[in-house]
């Protein structure tokens, strides 16, 4: 402010107009800012203290005891499976439906957006019960899975398609406007170059799209793992079988075990700030990309 | 090698892109197609190129029907109106691409890929760019680096869509007399597309004016200019004023300048004439001068702009030399003669 204070003061401009053109009063800003950390306080770091501590409550030796228990790894691994399957299938299906979105213009095009999108508005539960219509012991094709032997409700098979069907939209929704964006000029000058088509994707799409769908894998992700409503009504909560962590926090809960139930909480919550800090790298480097290509695009000149 | 379509069709929907378009480029010519944007310039180029199917109709690349053939197989270069370069690739890296994806055994060794690649950069003089990115380059220097690319590849024909129209004025020159030179060095048959009558003019050997889906003309730039076959040419290679017109023993006299009024059915004419074709005279002994008073002056410039206005209120626009304006000595509003040294009347 040295500089403004040896400026004359006629040359000043009035600072009743700088504050009001430039910025909102202090008391309104130093306001807004107690509140949105006041928020951020009781509904984001409280809760997530409490779960640590409570973990912690008995000591670490019961902490580590709680996790180690059979029950408890088998829920991580049960978790980790789920994943490890729904998340490679919604890439492949989100680079699917995003690209042929995004490129082409064809017939019930509204509609298959629509359908991505049904996963989002449907309840979870809801869709855990659909799995059970169609698939259970009175379901749909329930006789004829019986009759093969082939168990999908209350088995492994129905958490992860539970998982797979509440995860659906992520990939792809992040995916369209991204590939919308960058246009599909550098993918037709690929293919005048002699570049086959899976060639010119693996080249020249998806190096232009890698942040936007490793975005979608981290939110994809942290969905799948902590999904509770849909997977719960196919599970059938066969302890050491069919529990996901969330369903085994849940389970814990119930008996009263609330230290061992908090150390598994507590490990869907480390899962959590993982995934926030991957997704902030990931959207600080895709910004800068993002900054690079504008650039490209913008000087038109 | 040659480039032929014939009989192109093309439509968009309801919206007919092509209409039974029938071009032939000989081998080693380089050819404008010219026209207003929707004309169908860029659709040919693209059926040509494969990036777009026709309807119907058929193109053929070297006498050898094309037309079903995919993009890959053509072996055409393409270069964008917006560079289209590889952004998370470096200079380098884009002009080698087209020699990296060949098949394996196309493919050159490695040493050739990047004595070749350096060569080229040498030819579009931005050898010192081979490690900087697309993002860090000004737009003339990757419309160049996107020449390279295609070139790289040693494509049998090159087609250019709008390569200069997202440069500026002075850069969209330079490059332009710069893609004649090299069109001169290399002789690769190209087709390039524009809307920008000069540039077509300029670097073209022929000219073809395209519009609505048809082609209007083609021929020499010369012959073009000179000649236009039709009202829809002369209009697009330049101003021009417009005069009612009636035609006696071949020789045309104009009347009054047509304003956006329809033309009267009385066998009346349409003379069209470009405004460094007028004469302004204080006495003249044409035989059918034009009284008008001078409205407003434009010296700023290679020639002077002169507006004028009939009694009537029409505004006719003429060119002249700054020598010529210098012994007139115009002032505003001061009554004078125009008079038309050249008509075209179609």
């Amino acid at each position: 402010m040295a500089t403004t204070a040896l400026a004359p003061a006629a040359l000043r401009p009035p600072a009743a107009v700088k504050v009001a053109a430039r910025q909102d009063p202090v008391l309104v800003r130093r306001g807004l800012m107690a509140a949105g950390l006041c928020f951020l306080g009781l509904f984001l770091v409280l809760p997530l203290t409490a779960v640590f501590a409570n973990a912690l409550s008995g000591g670490f030796a019961a902490y580590w005891a709680a996790i180690k228990q059979p029950e408890a790894l088998s829920a991580v691994r049960l978790t980790l499976l789920a994943a490890l399957i729904a998340v490679p299938l919604n890439v492949v299906f989100g680079l699917a439906a995003s690209w042929c979105i995004a490129r082409f213009d064809f017939a019930g095009k509204q509609l298959l957006l629509t359908l991505i999108d049904v996963p989002f508005t449907v309840s979870p539960v809801i869709s855990g019960m659909l799995f059970v219509l169609l698939f259970g012991a009175q379901g749909l094709f329930g006789g004829w899975l019986m009759d093969h032997n082939f168990k999908i409700v209350f088995a492994v098979p129905g958490i992860v398609l539970a998982t797979v069907f509440v995860t659906f939209p992520f990939v792809a929704r992040e995916l369209i406007p991204s590939i919308m964006a960058v246009g599909s000029d550098e993918e037709q000058a690929a293919l005048t170059l002699g570049a086959s088509g899976w060639r010119t994707f693996f080249r020249i799409t998806l190096p232009n799209i890698k942040w936007s769908l490793l975005y979608g894998v981290i939110l994809c992700n942290a969905r799948a793992m902590g999904e509770f409503g849909a997977v719960s009504v196919v599970s059938g909560h066969i302890r050491g079988l069919t529990n996901t962590m969330p369903l085994y926090v849940e389970i814990l809960y119930n008996d009263y075990q609330f230290a061992p139930a908090f150390a598994i909480a507590s490990l869907l919550a480390m899962l959590a700030l993982v995934t926030l800090v991957a997704k902030s790298v990931v959207e600080w480097k895709s910004a800068r990309d993002l900054a690079a290509s504008r650039a490209e695009a913008g000087e038109y000149r | 090698m040659s480039i032929e379509a014939r009989e192109i069709t093309k439509r968009f929907g309801s919206f007919v892109a092509l209409d039974r378009v029938s071009l032939r480029v000989k081998a080693g010519e380089l050819v404008a197609l010219l026209g207003p944007s929707g004309s169908g310039k860029t659709t040919l180029l693209r059926i040509v190129a494969g990036l777009e199917f026709p309807d119907s109709g058929s193109v053929l690349l070297d006498e050898q029907e094309t037309t079903g053939r995919s993009v890959q197989e053509r072996g055409v270069g393409f270069v964008f109106q917006h560079y289209a370069l590889f952004r998370h690739m470096s200079v380098f890296d884009n002009v080698a691409f087209g020699l990296t994806v060949k098949p394996r055994r196309e493919r050159l060794p490695a040493a050739k890929i990047k004595a070749r690649v350096h060569e080229l950069l040498k030819l579009i003089q931005l050898d010192w760019l081979a490690s900087h990115y697309p993002s860090q380059l000004s737009g003339g220097q990757r419309q160049r680096v996107a020449l390279a690319r295609a070139l790289a590849v040693e494509p049998r024909v090159l087609l250019l869509d709008e390569p200069f129209g997202a440069l500026d004025a002075k850069v969209r020159q330079e490059l332009r007399r710069w893609l004649r030179r090299l069109h001169d060095e290399i002789h690769v048959t190209s087709i390039f597309v524009t809307h920008d009558q000069e540039e077509a003019l300029e670097v073209a050997d022929r000219v073809v004016v395209m519009n609505a889906g048809r082609i209007e003309q083609e021929g020499s730039p010369n012959d073009v200019y000179h000649e236009p076959a039709n009202a829809f040419v002369y209009d697009f290679l330049g101003n021009f004023n417009l005069f009612h017109a009636r035609v006696e023993d071949g020789k045309a006299y104009i009347s009054e300048p047509v304003n956006g009024r329809p033309a009267p059915a009385n066998g009346d004419r349409l003379a069209y004439v470009r405004p460094h074709l007028m004469n302004i005279d204080r006495q003249t002994d044409e035989p059918n001068p034009l009284s008008v008073r001078v409205k407003h002056i434009n010296s700023a410039g290679p020639l002077v702009k002169v507006e004028l206005a009939t009694d009537r209120g029409d505004h006719i626009h003429v060119e002249i030399s700054h020598e010529r304006y210098d012994q007139l000595q115009l002032k505003k509003d001061e009554a004078v003669f125009v008079s038309p040294r050249n008509m075209k009347v179609f």
